[in-house]
């Protein structure tokens, strides 16, 4: 039978406003931070025990709060607030101006648990962890559970992530489940339960470490008064797990271990803590077109060549893992991955196919799972579960619809659990029906009412309120069994009633605290959680993809400054006809203004391929595929540019300002490229990007203006230095109306201007050199003939009125033509060299 | 496709195939990874005599094992540039008649769903390996609308194997066989408004109806000696040495569902017969996706072109 625990539950009663005060409940002793904050008795308080009392271990944070009133509270919660922004803690890090994007919440008061309730919730977890690894290992294996009857075959056999690729895998040391997360809840009789299980890519680790490095500077003496244990230790088993006892590494010693953490990329919605996750573990962060595997062996595509990877800490789920075994729709795998890790020459985490543990329907038969693999019993109660596939299940939960929430057994099902009090008669008669036509698709779970514990209310004086709240704990492999991080993430209800928490649902989060309790010394040191951002990425581990998205970074931010450079000229001189025009057609064919549409509304139109906003967008997805070699402040710069776009295409503002912001916006983004990033390989290629970039523009800007049958006249002069941004320079320099011989020199030949061709084809070569250098192989030079041909075009003649100046100005623009193909050219080449190549194809021979 | 009833020669029957798949690309490979299922099984009525597999240009790896569902997988890696592919399979095979299963004497349809279903008490290894192919897969769907369409099949207490007989003869009835107009990613519900389609999706639609049913069936892969034709949509007939039509046979795909006590019956929809010494076997599986008999992942390449053609040859000893 699936139901573990008779004794459950009362369910809870819907719209109980928790703050209002309740009939009995004494005034707290503390009353000062309090305030109105009371009781529910329905539920568990996490900070009150049943006489309304403070319990014990939280006597110390609410002293704290006493003694530091109220101003000191709201600088906390705005404290908190700053740091989660700054940070870049986006539950999405696509720098999307219209919505996605939302700040993560963290609420800086902490949930308290003492020493004595902890070790209870450890053990139980560890032994969880150990319960499931035995699970999936026999699920793979013999199948002993199913043959015995104590799980049914449909739990894993109708599981889309039962692979069956993977049975008969045997993962090295036995171990498929690295690490672990479980959603807790407590129930009001004060016991924790187990909601669910987070069995094959567990997020929200990084989150618990950045919630503790921001909560810790809100209270910073509070957390060593109260001495709380740190969560590093984690972290470094992690890393310990990755590359040391358990990563294919051979014992010769002839290799050191590379292991990665493998993420689907920007667009999935915890991008963010893949990215922060690798960064505190001080792995490469790669997708999968960074990997390749030859002859069952894992590589890493560095810019220093193919490099071993003995483990992969992946984010991605395990049916995507490897298109030529798994799904083949998969473009986001690596080809031949299982092949590798059957053959035992790399380590993933968790194991292909641990995926299939997470269903609600497992819940009810883990007791009965644990006697049979363990010979224990179950320490942590699962929340009372029904698998409709059993006949007595199905009967019970269909008398009992109205106590019960209804979720589907398999996450692929197009069903979202639904409350069954809240139905409609017909909803109810064609839910029941559903039920019947294929029962075992179905999990019915009583309804808990989770406990209860203080939040800051955000007013003028921030007050504590109570909300609901679960808390996801996390354990981690290690060589002596199970290690349970002593903290996690707590993540509160969105409003007082709601028992249904999670983050893609509003809510928010919380750090926790484990309280140490023994007299004796924290064994770990407390300063590891900040310490643990320093562990480095090795330089030779730099993956090609995040080089070639380095490479485009510099080629859009150059790209978009160029485009704002030529839209700002060009309208500056819409009063001046004869400019104009000929400033238009140009705007046209670098494709920034469309010919149809009225100049200002083209130019905010993000439907034209090669416009600003479409540019704009581009450079920010470059700019969060490179997410971990930005700084906070240099991401946040890119948020600022969308938003200002973004604005001004709302209001349809007066375009010479709104050019002009972003200008220094992009100057400002620029800024950051310069001072703020490590100068290794994966930046000089950037800076040749951008350098490559702004000969390309600038080539193909004076061609155009050359290739006309006209001398160009001085009002085009004056705007072509405008957006070759060198006015300045040239005032300064000639002291004379524009003319068009000094013009192309100062643009084309002069090496002091930062904005001219030369100084950049120079910049080119020197950095080609570097990398010759430093990466091996010869130096490029397919540049250096259209270099030389234009060295040696003659500026004297340009000027003249006869046909000599014609074809002195047509020899220059088919000589900086040449420029722009070479500089196409240079950039395919160093594709090929340097980086992945990413036209994956999938193929498959239907019949 | 013509309706035939099956053979019944006593003696063994051997066949000669061969099953040739080239690619040519449309720029240069560089990389490929290759999953091949092209070896023949050997079970109770087939023996696999011999077999061979040759491959074009010569691959880096090549590896073979078992899967979960015991057909013989081989994995290749090529590695260097390449502009062409070439798969060539030989086999020769032998197939003795099929142990006869009376419909009439399978288990009512309704005991075997109950007997199907978990009941908390341990399973004999048969019953477990039918459960592996009694639930939804990629190509397979359960739909209160699959089992109304086979609803006059599954009358009360009918002989399951009675009732799967009576589905397939609905289907092939009821199907339009459609050659080129669907591919492996028609969705199947789109089959059921349609009703037109090749092997594969005859077979897809009948296993789903059969385990909306709560019963299980599975996919079986393989050859069909020449006629009755089934052509598969992209091969084009190519003229071999010996003059004979290469691609007139071509790989074909049936059903086998679990009809105790005879155990797996197969059934081939898209002819309206029971599989026979006319069907050689190559794998089996949930669906297409785990039986497919070529299928990679290449870097580089872009366009490409396909053929396939199999030639089914009887050969008299």
């Amino acid at each position: 039978m699936a139901d573990p625990g008779g004794e459950i539950l009362a369910a809870s009663a819907a719209g109980s406003v928790v703050d209002e005060p309740a009939e009995e409940a004494p005034a707290a002793p503390a009353a000062d931070p309090l305030g109105t904050y009371t009781g529910d008795a329905r539920r568990y308080d996490e900070l009150l025990d049943r006489s309304g009392s403070l319990r014990p271990h939280w006597e110390p944070l609410i002293a704290r709060l006493a003694a530091d009133g109220p101003d000191a509270a709201k600088r906390g919660v705005e404290l908190a607030r700053r740091l989660v922004i700054e940070n870049g803690v986006t539950y999405n890090v696509y720098a999307d101006p219209q919505g996605k994007d939302r700040p993560w919440t963290l609420d800086p008061l902490p949930l308290l648990i003492s020493a004595s309730e902890w070790r209870r919730i450890e053990a139980g977890v560890a032994q969880r962890a150990r319960l499931l690894n035995a699970l999936v290992a026999d699920l793979y294996g013999p199948q002993q559970m199913l043959a015995e009857g104590r799980i049914p075959p449909e739990l894993p056999f109708g599981h889309p992530n039962f692979l069956w690729p993977c049975h008969g895998l045997k993962p090295r040391g036995g171990t498929w489940l690295h690490v672990y997360g479980v959603d807790l809840a407590r129930a009001p009789d004060g016991r924790w339960w187990v909601l669910g299980d987070r069995a094959q890519t567990p997020s929200g680790p990084g989150y618990a470490l950045e919630n503790r490095q921001i909560v810790a500077r809100v209270y910073p003496e509070l957390i060593k008064e109260m001495d709380i244990r740190p969560i590093s230790g984690y972290f470094t088993a992690l890393r310990e797990n990755l590359l040391g006892a358990g990563a294919a590494v051979p014992d010769d010693g002839s290799e050191s271990p590379l292991a990665v953490v493998l993420t689907p990329g920007p667009f999935n919605e915890t991008y963010f803590e893949h990215a922060y996750l690798a960064r505190q573990l001080g792995l490469p962060l790669v997708e999968g077109h960074d990997l390749t595997v030859r002859a069952d062996t894992v590589f890493l595509k560095t810019l220093s060549g193919l490099r071993r990877v003995h483990a992969v800490l992946r984010r991605l789920d395990d049916d995507f893992c490897d298109p030529v075994e798994l799904r083949a729709d998969s473009t986001l795998g690596v080809p031949g991955l299982l092949g590798a890790v059957r053959a035992g020459r790399v380590m993933v985490a968790n194991g292909l196919g641990t995926g299939v543990l997470e269903s609600a329907a497992w819940l009810g038969f883990m007791p009965s799972a644990a006697e049979a693999l363990l010979d224990e019993s179950l320490q942590l109660p699962s929340v009372a579960t029904w698998w409709c596939g059993e006949k007595p299940a199905l009967e019970y939960v269909l008398r009992h619809l109205d106590r019960l929430v209804i979720k589907p057994t398999f996450p692929n099902q197009r069903f979202e659990p639904v409350f069954g009090r809240d139905l409609s008669p017909e909803a109810r008669v064609r839910l029941m029906a559903r039920l019947r036509t294929r029962p075992y698709a179905y999990v019915a779970q009583e309804r808990l009412s989770f406990s209860q514990a203080p939040v800051w209310r955000p007013s003028a004086t921030p007050e504590l309120a109570a909300r609901a709240l679960g808390i996801r704990v996390y354990a981690v492999a290690t060589a002596a069994g199970y290690a349970v991080m002593p903290g996690g993430m707590a993540r509160i209800a969105s409003d007082t009633a709601v028992d249904v928490v999670s983050t893609q649902r509003g809510g928010g989060s919380k750090d926790i605290w484990v309280l140490n309790g023994s007299t004796a010394v924290n064994v770990d040191d407390p300063h590891d959680d900040e310490q643990l951002a320093r562990m480095p990425v090795r330089h030779d581990e730099l993956p090609s993809g995040l080089v070639e998205n380095l490479f485009w970074l510099g080629r859009y931010a150059e790209r978009c400054e160029d485009k704002t450079r030529l839209l700002r000229a060009t309208f500056a001189v819409r009063a001046d006809l004869q400019v104009w025009d000929p400033a238009l057609d140009s705007c046209h064919r670098f494709g920034v203004l469309d010919e149809e549409e009225e100049p200002v509304a083209s130019l905010f139109d993000g439907e034209m391929p090669l416009g600003l906003p479409a540019d704009l967008k581009r450079l920010a997805w470059c700019a969060a595929r490179c997410r971990s070699k930005l700084s906070a402040e240099h991401w946040r710069s890119v948020s600022v540019l969308q938003r200002q776009l973004h604005e001004a295409a709302v209001v349809q503002a007066e375009p010479r300002e709104t050019l002009d912001r972003l200008l220094l916006a992009l100057a400002s983004f620029a800024g950051f490229m310069l001072d703020d990033m490590t100068q290794d390989d994966g930046w000089r290629i950037m800076i040749l990007g951008r350098s490559l970039e702004r000969m390309h523009f600038l080539a193909t800007l004076l061609t155009q203006v050359l290739e006309t049958e006209d001398e160009p006249r001085r009002g085009l002069l004056d705007w072509l230095l405008d957006v070759g941004g060198s006015t300045i320079t040239y005032r300064t320099r000639y002291l004379a109306a524009p003319r068009l011989a000094s013009v192309i020199q100062l643009l084309v030949f002069d090496e002091s201007n930062p904005r001219s061709l030369s100084f950049h084809w120079r910049a080119v070569r020197k950095t080609l050199v570097q990398l010759a250098a430093s990466l091996g192989g010869a130096v490029e030079d397919v540049m250096e003939d259209s270099i030389h041909r234009l060295s040696a075009a003659g500026l004297a003649p340009l000027e003249d009125k006869s046909d000599s100046g014609l074809a002195a100005r047509r020899e220059l623009a088919s000589a900086l033509a040449a420029l722009e193909l070479a500089t196409g050219k240079l950039s395919d080449r160093l594709g090929m060299r340097h980086f992945s190549h990413t036209d994956l194809d999938v193929k498959m021979v239907a019949m | 496709v013509t309706a035939k009833q099956p053979a019944t020669q006593p003696a063994p029957l051997r066949y000669r195939i061969r099953h040739l798949t080239v690619y040519d690309y449309g720029s240069e490979v560089v990389h490929s990874h290759q999953l091949l299922q092209l070896t023949p099984r050997t079970i109770a009525h087939q023996r696999c005599l011999a077999h061979s597999l040759t491959v074009r240009p010569q691959p880096a790896l090549r590896s073979e094992r078992i899967d979960a569902f015991g057909n013989r997988l081989t994995r290749l890696e090529l590695d260097r540039p390449h502009g062409r592919l070439e798969v060539d399979a030989q086999m020769e095979v032998e197939l003795l008649p099929r142990a006869a299963a009376e419909a009439d004497d399978t288990l009512p349809w309704e005991q075997l769903r109950e007997a199907l279903r978990y009941s908390a008490q341990p399973l004999p290894a048969e019953t477990l390996e039918a459960l592996r192919f009694r639930c939804e897969s990629p190509h397979v769907r359960i739909k209160a609308t699959l089992a109304e369409f086979a609803t006059d099949c599954f009358t009360a207490d009918r002989p399951v194997l009675a009732a799967a007989e009576a589905l397939m003869h609905k289907i092939h009835a009821e199907f339009t066989y459609a050659p080129g107009e669907t591919t492996i990613a028609t969705p199947l519900m789109q089959l059921h408004e349609e009703r037109r389609g090749v092997c594969q999706d005859y077979a897809h639609f009948m296993i789903s109806c059969l385990r909306s049913y709560g019963l299980s069936a599975r996919y079986v892969s393989g050859y069909l000696r020449t006629e009755p034709v089934c052509m598969p949509a992209d091969a084009d007939a190519a003229e071999e040495d010996d003059g004979k039509l290469l691609g007139a046979d071509a790989s074909h795909a049936w059903v086998s569902v679990y009809a105790p006590p005879f155990g797996w019956v197969e059934l081939d929809p898209t002819n309206d017969r029971l599989a026979g010494v006319d069907h050689v076997t190559l794998a089996w599986g949930r669906d297409f996706g785990d039986v497919s008999p070529l299928r990679g992942v290449i870097l580089g390449g872009r366009a490409h072109q396909l053929e396939v053609s199999v030639k089914v040859e009887p050969l008299t000893s």
